[in-house]
């Protein structure tokens, strides 16, 4: 399985803000399992598609230059289930940016209805010292997920 | 803004990043021993004092990042030295440097991460 819990991105403020969307489906093994016979998307994987449309909100303004790493989650709250079928709409906005990492707040709609919302920090990390060998794939993103960016771009003119 | 008001609103911004309760918070309490801070809250203090006080705090100026590196010179055989306390004096006045240079051990130094600490550097801006 490829660890893209956003499908596209719908809007792209540079530095500001960002939406992405994660079309829930039950070709999508893990929820057989969360669970049989009551297919809900979990939270933990809600929180990580929050957490890349405001990791890759926050790499951006900075060119990627620096390993985004998730640091903390001071705040989430879950107001209802999203189940197969679903198109969950991820808007984060961003909140703090330092040499030394930002932060987002995210909510999560599934059409009007507020499903999840989010405070998250992210740390920056430096490729050098210890982590000179570190590439972004372990962390908040990818740059395999940053293909995403070009989803809209490849398929429509969504994302301009 | 009296040092009172200063404590509780810092007292505030630590109970919303530590999660913590209020009556745990004094002056003397310590971020990391006493209220169970962790490297990674300190970024999330920062956020919350600059948005809270609506003060900009640069990098490395509340916290000191790169003092204990071992290439920074101000540190030897695992003490702070002369230069180093000199440099501490005039990079963080809101440093007990009284209180830590009786026992410079850089283990030491983030047992001097305090309220009141906080308060002083808050207090500082402020009247800037």
């Amino acid at each position: 399985m490829r660890w893209f819990w956003i499908d596209r991105f719908t809007e792209f403020q540079s530095g500001q803000s960002a939406t992405a969307i994660k079309n829930v489906t039950l070709a999508e093994e893990h929820l057989h399992d969360h669970f049989p016979g009551f297919p809900v998307m979990p939270a933990s994987l809600m929180l990580e598609g929050m957490a890349q449309t405001g990791g890759i909100l926050l790499g951006e303004k900075h060119h990627f230059e620096h390993i985004v790493i998730l640091a903390k989650v001071p705040v989430v709250t879950y107001h209802g289930w999203v189940v197969p079928g679903d198109t969950i709409t991820y808007k984060a906005r961003l909140m703090d940016d330092r040499p030394e990492g930002g932060s987002v707040e995210v909510t999560a709609h599934v059409g009007s209805r507020l499903v999840a919302e989010a405070e998250i920090i992210f740390s920056h990390v430096e490729q050098t010292g210890d982590f000179q060998h570190l590439n972004q794939k372990n962390f908040v993103f990818s740059s395999g997920l940053l293909s995403i960016l070009d989803v809209g771009k490849a398929g429509d003119e969504v994302l301009s | 803004m009296t040092p009172e008001d200063i404590f509780v609103k810092v007292r505030d911004t630590l109970v919303d990043a530590l999660g913590v309760d209020d009556d745990e918070v004094t002056l003397e309490s310590r971020l990391e021993a006493d209220l169970g801070a962790e490297s990674i809250d300190f970024l999330d203090i920062v956020f919350r004092l600059e948005k809270n006080f609506g003060i900009k705090i640069p990098r490395g100026e509340l916290f000191p990042e790169d003092l204990a590196s071992s290439d920074s010179g101000l540190v030897k055989d695992g003490l702070v030295t002369t230069e180093g306390l000199a440099s501490l004096k005039q990079r963080m006045p809101h440093f007990d440097l009284e209180k830590f240079s009786l026992d410079p051990k850089v283990e030491n130094m983030r047992d001097m991460f305090t309220v009141q600490m906080l308060v002083n550097f808050v207090k500082n801006k402020l009247a800037v």
